[in-house]
Formats: structure tokens, C-alpha cells, sequence
């Protein structure tokens, strides 16, 4: 029974799927309901979660589940996060017309995976979580199924994902037939010698993982994705799997693989420097809002990978802060998106940004924090996650990495500051609507005001970190 | 009372200053214009204040506050020696004057652009005092986004281009300081000047890192050449903008050279002088030229403060008490007198709104006051014995000819293409026959440009007879600092023996 407590946040999360599931099969117009309830699910899920902390590792069901300081903490951030996302999305899914009492279930059900993925000490725990996560994902991004762009981009995600997961399954077959075990310990003490097969497995399994975070080259489902998703689903796309993959990330290169770190270091570095030179690139020619954001979280997730390639624990750390920062800024950038709506139509192209700051000062002041964070110019929260992911990479003399990674920040900081441009240098367009949910306000206040004063006590973030220990 | 924070509340106060301008109304434009101005005025207050209990005897940092700010990593750390106190009360008593003089320059959102004027203040106060390299970087890097608004949102035609082009230059240049602050961290084991100053770095890293804060400080300068965003900053900037750029921004570089080029990194400092000496010398006679051709305005003062930040980098790295004193002093009157004659330029172009030199002509006919005034601005540009400006030249010069006597030669003939194209400048613009007929209805300064000016034109001559109270502030730092700089270089030189 001891097992079953430490994953009760799992079985409230489970549990909750399938009564909200009766409820909205037996009562009819039950979909704002089960919105609302979700959200309380989610914080009460996060309020177990915390109980739960855990003094030192625990290992569950056979070494298959652990439960440690770091899954603790991320799971936090995710149910935090989607707390966040169902909150400041709710207008926008209300007005789209695709609340439907599947839309939040699906949410709750990848959250339930993503869980399972973080904790997973096993190759199998870690598909079933993925898979439970990637299945829900498919659905949602399809989910306007009237939308021609929706439907491709699920279509699309879909496939590509099976694809990927085909790979990652593949990996995972090959480490099972050379180290003869699915458990990342046992994996981890019978790989000591270097075996071509057990690299050849964390080659597919990098692969499977990257095409997950959207790291290049196996980004190019990413911007159509965005594109075609409804944005209310887009925001999910670029916050949640990514703090789910680059945890799984974690896990596997510094659980079974940490012996092999001079084979996969060299891929971690290729990921890294590809996405951030071409995220930063490829945005510049962008004209629609979600493609650009696609774009720089490719880059942005190179930066996470940049600290995971040291291998040290301020490397991980470094990366971890790089993420939190990370969804704040992405979360408070697509609070701005859903602002932007006239008689309930949303809008989402570059132009319609034009002279915002004329008749929308705040918002637009909020954007530009937003955005100058992004481009990572102090003393922004932004240029703190750069520079304590570039703090650890110098530390292992990797001039190159970081000299790449820098000037990287430099020609991504063209098109963020092109975006400042339109809405504060260029004419002035019709007035938005005004009448948003005073949660979406909320949030989009208080993160652009932590991006704007991390700096004073950067340590309120940083000592939540600083505790994960994993070599 | 010694253990008041009187740096950090030099710091913060411009920044309250601008979240209490944020709440007030913008309609409210007196009110706003008032409170941005009293907290300006204040702060140059309390900076005169600094200066006068400030110790000139020692050389030590003085009134050094240390507190932890990233856990175990970096310390929120600032002071002033005598050569930084300088900049500060540079900065406190030029952003005054800018917030005096939006009254007739800025038509729209004016709330804003003092916002954007107060937070240029604290981050620029604060690249002058910091002690810690990461502290540094921070404001130094934050500079960027108000600056990057003033240009954009109230600068000129060209706005966008200018705003990209000072934006994009800057950061490139930054990002390898950057990577050479954090491999001080790691090689030297602290960011912390005071003690880098002690411990010194090793000799086998110093030319790398030297070029990066190189790369920073040459764009900020602007050193040719990297110098060409500063022309079009400059034309599209509105005229407290360019004040600002002109009088503070280019000497945060100037600066950034003797606190940690030279500071932190003596032998690659001596490794590249003849470097330096050469694009110095290519920015003075390069730029003079280039001014003379000009036929804007501003463009024609905007080359010359490069020419005069030639002046600067080749003073600082003679390395002799003449030549860095010289340098500083050069900075402080840069500052006065660039400032004065972009306040200049923007108190016709609100009259008339063309900065064309072709399009005036006579002007001493219809504006006698401005007439005088713009006569003292151009003396000292050029250096007119009795003005700050030849005190500088004139210190740089001797402190070049002990190291080298062609250089010299070389850089005095700038002097000589800067009286050229300053005096062309002012008799094309003031004397001669009025012949735009736009000019005749044109009105003399009124009373707050009349005031703003005669406060320049006033501290030009007076600190251009009696440069003791900057001299004798600097003078000590710069002694000890020189010190160190050839102590270290000889230790240098023994080791490898």
C-alpha cells in the first residue's frame, strides 16, 4: 500500500479522467463544468504533488517508478503550467467553439502521461507515459476538426510522431538486447563496457526524444503544427511536452547512459547548435505570430539542450531554469495572443500587431518585456537563463558551443525586436476588444512583472533548483 | 551616516522616479515634466553631494557597498574611485538638461519618453559605478532597450534603420564580452574587480579576453571601423537622445577601457597598442575627413565626436599620467560640449526643421544670442586654449609625444581638420547673408534653451581656466592606477626572463 501513496498524485489525475468522463456522458452541457473542474483537479493534483516531496529517492513497483526530489519538482512545474494554460485559454476555447467535454479530459489525460513519463525508471513505464501523452496530443491538435488547418496539422503531427516513436521503440529494443534488462538501473551496470548496440539504441532513443522537443533536425512538424492548432492547443504544444521530454532527456542521459557521455555528448552539442542557429534564422522571414514562436522555441530549446550537453549538475540545473523561464515568458506571450481578438475573431499575424502600443499601452508594454526577454537583453529574466546556461557551458571550456549559441541570440534578437518595431514604431490599426477574463489579465501581469524583476532576487527561482543533484 | 547607501539610492532613484512617472496621468504633462525634473535635479544633487565628501587623497573605492546577490556567485557590488565620480556627476547633470529641454523637441508621448530618460539614467550611473563585472554587463546591455525606444519611437524619418543598426551593432559586440566575463568567473574564480585587480589574471588568456571586451567597447566607442551606426543614431535621434548618446553613452566605453581593458588585462593592453594607436589614428584624420563633407548637421557633429573618441582611446593607451589624464578629461569635456552643440542643432531644427547646413545662413542677423553661444560650443570643440576641449587635446598630445613623436605629428593634424570643419560649420550656418527666407521670422532662444545653453557655454569656460576640481579629483586614482598597470607589466616581463 506504501507504493500506492507516493503516486497519488497519478491516481487523483486517473481517477478524475474517469469521473469526469461519467459526468459528461450522463449530464448534458456539462463542458464549462468539467472546465472549471479541471482546473481545480489540476490544483488539487498540485497540492498532493507537493505533499508528496519526498526526504530521498523512492523506488516503486519494482525499481520501474522513482519518485525523487527532481520528478517532484517538474511535475509541479507541469501542473502549475497547465494550470496556468487552461486558465488564460478559457475565452478563446469558449469563443472557438471547441469546448467540448473531450477538450479538457485530453488535456488531463497527456498531463496524466507527462507524469508518468518524468517518474518512469523504465523503458516501458517511459513508452506507455509518452504514448498516453502523444495520443491525447494527436486528438487536440485535430481538435477544430471543421478547420482544414487543424485537421492537417493533427494529421501531420500524428504521423510524424508515430514515426518517431517508431525510432524511439526501436532504441529501446536494441538497449533491451544489449544490456538485457528495461530497467535504467540495471541498464545502467550492464552497459559499463561500450557496446555499438547499446550507442546505436541511445542514438534512436535521442532521435525519438529530440523530434519531441522540437530539436533540429527534427523540428519540421513544429511550425505547421503550431500553424494549424488551435492556439488554445498551441500553447500546450510549446510548454508541456517540452518540460516532459527534457526531463526524460535528463533521466536518460544522466541515469543508464552517464557512463557513455563522451558518445552522446557530440549529439547533444549537433541538437543544440542546430536549433539555436536555426530557430533563430528561420524565424526572421515569419509572418504569422504562432510560426514565429514556433521558431524561437526551437531555438530556445537548443539553449536547454546547450546545458545538458556539459554534463555537470549546474548544466542541469542551468537547464532547468532555462525551462521555467522559459514557459513564463512563453505563457505570458500567449496571453498577449489571446488578447488579441476583435468580435471574437482572433487574429495572429505579425501586421495585426501594428501600432498596438497606441491603443492598447499596456498590453503592448507587457509584449515588449515579453519579447526584449525572449531576445535575452538585460536585465530581463531572459538574459538570466542564457547566462547561467553559458556560465556552465564555459566552465567546460566549450568556447565554441557558446560563441555559436551567442550570436545566435544576436540574429534572433532581429526579429524579436521586429515584432517591438511593429508595435511601437509602425500606424496604428482598429482598437482590440477589451473585455477579457480577469484571469487571463492576471496572468499576463504578474509574469510579465516577474520577468521584469527576477533580477532583483534572482535566488526565489534559482534555490528550488539548486537542490536537484543528480551525478 | 556612512553606512547610507548613497550609491544604490543614486542608482534607484531616476528608476522610482519612473515608476511614479508610470501612474501618473499622461495628460497630465506639467505634472509629469515637474516630477521627472525634480527627481533629476535631486539626483544631481546628491551626486554633488558625493563629490564633496568624497576623500580626493586615497585612491581606494570609496563608499563600496557589497551584498550578496546571486547565492554563491555574483555580489551585488559598486563604488566610485576618482575617475568614475567624474562620469556620475557627467550623467547626473546632462539627464536635467535633456528632461528641460523635451518642452519644444517632444510632440507625443511624453510620459514615455521620460520614463525612457529616467531609466537611461540609472542604468548609465550604474555601468559607472559597478565593481563587479556581471553587475556591469547589466547595465551596460540595458542601455540598449531605452535607447533603442528613444531612437525608434520619437527619432527621424530613418528611425527603424538607426534603431536596428545601433541595436544589432551594440548586442554583437556585447555577447563576447559576455563570454569573456564568464570565463574571468571561471579562470580567475570571482567577477569581483576589486579583487581581479589583486589577483590579476594570467598572462596566457589576457589577449583573447582583451579582444572580446574589445569588440564591445570599440562598437560602443565607436572605434572605426565599427562607427557606422553612430552617425545614423545620432540624425535620427531626437536631440535629448542624441545628448544622451553623444554626452554619456560613447563613454561608458571610454570608460570600460580603463576599468577593464587596461584594468584587468595589462599585458594584452601593452600587446596591442600600436593597434590601438592605428585605428585612433585612422578614426581622427579618417572621420575629420569625412565631416568636412558633410551636409547635415548632426551627421557632421556625430563624426566629429568619433574623431574625439580617437582623441580618447589614443590617450588612454599611452599609458602616462598626461596621456590617461588627458583621456578622462577628454571624456568629461566631450560630454559638456557635444551635448551643447546637439542641444544647438536641435533648437534650430525645432524652428525650422531641417538640419541641412545649406539651409541657413545669417542666422547672426536674426538669433544674436544663439550666435554667441554656438560661438563658445565650436571653440571648444576645437580646442580653443581657455576652453575644456583643449585641455584634453592638449594632455593627450604631450602624453602621446613621450611614446611616440610620429603619432603625435599624425594626430595633431586631426586637431587642425577639426578647426577646419567646426569654424566651415559655424560660418555657414551663422554668418553670411540671410538668404532662406523661412530664417526671417525665426525667433532667438527662449528661456529654458537660453538657460540650458549659458549652463554649458558656462561650465566650458570655466573648467576650460580651472580644471582643478576635476584634476584634482582624478588625478591620485590615475596615479596609483598607472602604478599597478607597470607594476604588473614589469612582474610580466620578470617572469618571462
Amino acid at each position: 500500500m506504501i507504493n500506492l501513496f507516493y503516486i497519488s498524485t497519478e491516481i487523483f489525475l486517473s481517477l478524475s479522467i474517469l469521473i469526469l468522463l461519467l459526468i459528461g456522458v450522463f449530464k448534458k452541457k456539462s463542458e464549462s463544468f468539467i472546465y472549471n473542474f479541471t482546473c481545480i483537479i489540476l490544483l488539487v493534483g498540485l497540492a498532493i504533488n507537493i505533499n508528496l516531496i519526498p526526504q530521498f529517492p523512492i523506488d516503486l513497483f519494482n525499481n520501474s517508478y522513482k519518485i525523487d526530489y527532481f520528478t517532484t519538482l517538474i511535475k509541479s512545474v507541469i501542473l502549475v503550467s497547465a494550470f496556468l494554460v487552461m486558465l488564460c485559454s478559457l475565452n478563446y476555447v469558449k469563443q472557438n467553439d471547441i469546448l467540448k467535454i473531450e477538450y479538457p479530459i485530453l488535456i488531463l489525460s497527456s498531463i496524466l502521461g507527462m507524469l508518468v513519463m518524468v517518474s518512469s525508471n523504465d523503458l516501458i513505464v517511459f513508452y506507455v507515459g509518452l504514448e498516453l501523452q502523444s495520443l491525447s496530443l494527436y486528438v487536440l491538435a485535430a481538435f477544430k476538426r471543421d478547420n482544414i488547418l487543424s485537421s492537417e496539422s493533427g494529421l501531420k503531427y500524428f504521423i510524424l510522431s508515430a514515426l518517431s516513436s517508431g525510432l524511439l521503440l526501436y532504441g529501446c529494443s536494441l538497449i533491451y538486447g544489449f544490456s538485457s534488462s528495461t530497467n535504467f538501473d540495471l541498464i545502467y551496470q550492464n552497459s559499463e563496457s561500450i557496446e555499438y548496440g547499446i550507442i546505436f539504441g541511445i542514438v534512436f532513443i535521442l532521435v525519438g526524444l529530440a523530434f519531441k522537443i522540437t530539436a533540429v533536425p527534427f523540428h519540421m512538424w513544429a511550425p505547421d503544427v503550431y500553424d494549424g492548432s488551435p492556439t488554445s492547443v498551441t500553447v500546450i504544444f510549446a510548454i508541456l511536452p517540452k518540460i516532459a521530454a527534457l526531463t526524460v532527456f535528463i533521466n536518460f542521459l544522466y541515469g543508464p547512459f552517464l557512463e557513455m557521455f563522451d558518445q552522446w555528448q557530440a549529439v547533444i552539442i549537433f541538437l543544440s547548435i542546430g536549433s539555436m542557429v536555426f530557430g533563430a534564422v528561420a524565424a526572421i522571414g515569419q509572418k504569422k505570430l504562432k510560426r514565429l514562436i514556433a521558431y524561437s522555441s526551437i531555438s530556445h530549446m537548443g539553449f536547454a539542450l546547450a546545458g545538458l550537453s556539459v554534463g555537470t549538475n549546474e548544466g542541469i540545473q542551468n537547464s532547468i531554469i532555462y525551462l521555467i523561464i522559459y514557459l513564463i515568458m512563453n505563457i505570458a506571450f500567449f496571453c498577449c495572443l489571446f488578447m488579441l481578438k476583435r468580435e471574437n475573431q482572433y487574429f495572429d499575424k505579425v501586421e495585426d500587431l501594428s501600432g498596438l502600443s497606441k491603443n492598447h499601452p499596456l498590453l503592448s508594454l507587457c509584449l515588449m518585456i515579453i519579447l526584449f526577454s525572449l531576445a535575452g537583453i538585460p536585465p530581463l529574466a531572459g538574459f538570466f537563463a542564457k547566462f547561467y546556461i553559458f556560465t556552465a557551458v564555459i566552465e567546460q571550456s566549450m568556447y565554441f558551443l557558446a560563441i555559436v549559441g551567442l550570436l545566435s541570440t544576436v540574429i534572433a534578437a532581429f526579429y524579436y525586436i521586429r515584432l517591438i518595431k511593429v508595435m511601437y514604431f509602425d500606424e496604428q490599426k482598429e482598437k482590440y476588444d477589451l473585455n477579457h477574463s480577469i484571469g487571463l489579465k492576471m496572468i499576463l501581469v504578474i509574469s510579465s512583472t516577474i520577468i521584469l524583476i527576477y533580477f532583483i532576487n534572482p535566488n526565489i527561482i534559482n534555490n528550488f533548483v539548486l537542490e536537484i543533484t543528480l551525478i | 551616516m556612512m553606512n547610507f547607501p548613497i550609491i544604490s539610492s543614486l542608482i534607484l532613484l531616476p528608476s522610482i522616479g519612473a515608476l511614479f512617472l508610470f501612474f501618473i496621468n499622461s495628460k497630465n504633462i506639467t505634472g509629469i515634466k515637474y516630477v521627472s525634473l525634480f527627481v533629476s535635479i535631486i539626483n544631481f544633487l546628491i551626486s554633488i553631494y558625493l563629490w564633496l565628501i568624497f576623500d580626493q587623497s586615497s585612491y581606494e573605492f570609496q563608499f563600496v557597498e557589497n551584498r550578496v546577490w546571486i547565492k554563491d556567485f555574483i555580489n551585488y557590488k559598486v563604488g566610485v574611485d576618482g575617475i568614475s565620480i567624474l562620469f556620475i556627476i557627467l550623467t547626473t547633470f546632462i539627464t536635467p538638461l535633456c528632461i528641460l529641454s523635451v518642452n519644444s523637441s517632444i510632440k507625443n508621448r511624453l510620459k514615455e519618453f521620460l520614463i525612457a530618460i529616467l531609466l537611461m539614467e540609472t542604468l548609465m550611473i550604474g555601468v559607472f559605478c559597478s565593481l563587479d563585472l556581471v553587475i556591469f554587463y547589466l547595465f551596460f546591455e540595458g542601455g540598449l532597450i531605452p535607447m533603442f525606444l528613444i531612437i525608434g519611437i520619437w527619432g527621424g524619418e530613418r528611425r527603424v534603420y538607426s534603431a536596428f543598426k545601433f541595436f544589432l551593432f551594440t548586442l554583437l559586440g556585447s555577447v563576447l564580452m559576455l563570454i569573456a566575463v564568464i570565463s574571468i568567473y571561471w579562470i580567475a574564480g570571482t567577477t569581483d574587480v576589486e579583487e581581479l585587480y589583486k589577483l590579476g589574471i594570467d598572462p596566457k588568456y589576457q589577449n583573447l579576453l582583451w579582444l572580446a571586451f574589445f569588440s564591445s567597447f570599440a562598437v560602443k566607442t565607436p572605434m572605426w571601423p565599427v562607427h557606422t551606426w553612430l552617425p545614423d543614431a545620432h540624425v535620427e535621434a531626437p536631440t535629448a537622445g542624441s545628448v544622451l548618446l553623444a554626452a554619456i553613452l560613447l563613454k561608458m566605453a571610454g570608460y570600460g577601457f580603463i576599468r577593464f581593458s587596461i584594468g584587468l588585462f595589462p599585458v594584452a593592453s601593452e600587446y596591442f597598442v600600436p593597434f590601438i594607436f592605428v585605428i585612433s589614428l585612422i578614426a581622427i584624420i579618417y572621420t575629420s575627413l569625412v565631416a568636412l563633407m558633410q551636409d547635415d548637421m548632426k551627421k557632421l557633429i556625430a563624426y566629429s565626436s568619433v574623431a574625439h573618441m580617437g582623441f580618447v582611446t589614443l590617450g588612454l593607451f599611452t599609458f602616462t599620467q598626461q596621456g590617461v589624464e588627458g583621456g578622462i578629461f577628454q571624456m568629461i569635456s566631450h560630454g559638456i560640449v557635444s551635448a551643447a552643440l546637439f542641444f544647438s542643432v536641435g533648437v534650430v531644427y525645432d524652428r525650422t526643421h531641417s538640419r541641412r547646413i545649406n539651409d541657413y545662413g545669417g542666422l547672426v542677423n536674426v538669433m544674436p544670442k544663439y550666435s554667441i553661444l554656438l560661438m563658445v560650443f565650436t571653440l571648444g570643440s576645437l580646442g580653443l586654449p581657455g576652453t575644456t576641449g583643449f585641455i584634453g587635446e592638449f594632455l593627450i598630445l604631450m602624453g602621446t609625444f613621450k611614446k611616440s613623436f610620429l603619432v603625435a605629428a599624425i594626430a595633431s593634424l586631426g586637431v587642425i581638420l577639426g578647426a577646419a570643419y567646426m569654424l566651415w560649420l559655424y560660418k555657414r550656418v551663422v554668418f553670411g547673408e540671410l538668404t532662406n527666407q523661412k530664417l526671417l521670422k525665426i525667433i532667438d532662444l527662449n528661456k529654458v534653451e537660453l538657460s540650458i545653453l549659458t549652463l554649458l557655454a558656462l561650465s566650458i569656460i570655466l573648467f576650460g581656466f580651472y580644471p582643478d576640481p576635476f584634476s584634482n579629483t582624478y588625478s591620485v586614482s590615475v596615479e596609483n592606477f598607472l602604478n599597478e598597470y607597470n607594476d604588473k607589466l614589469n612582474n610580466y616581463n620578470l617572469q618571462n626572463q
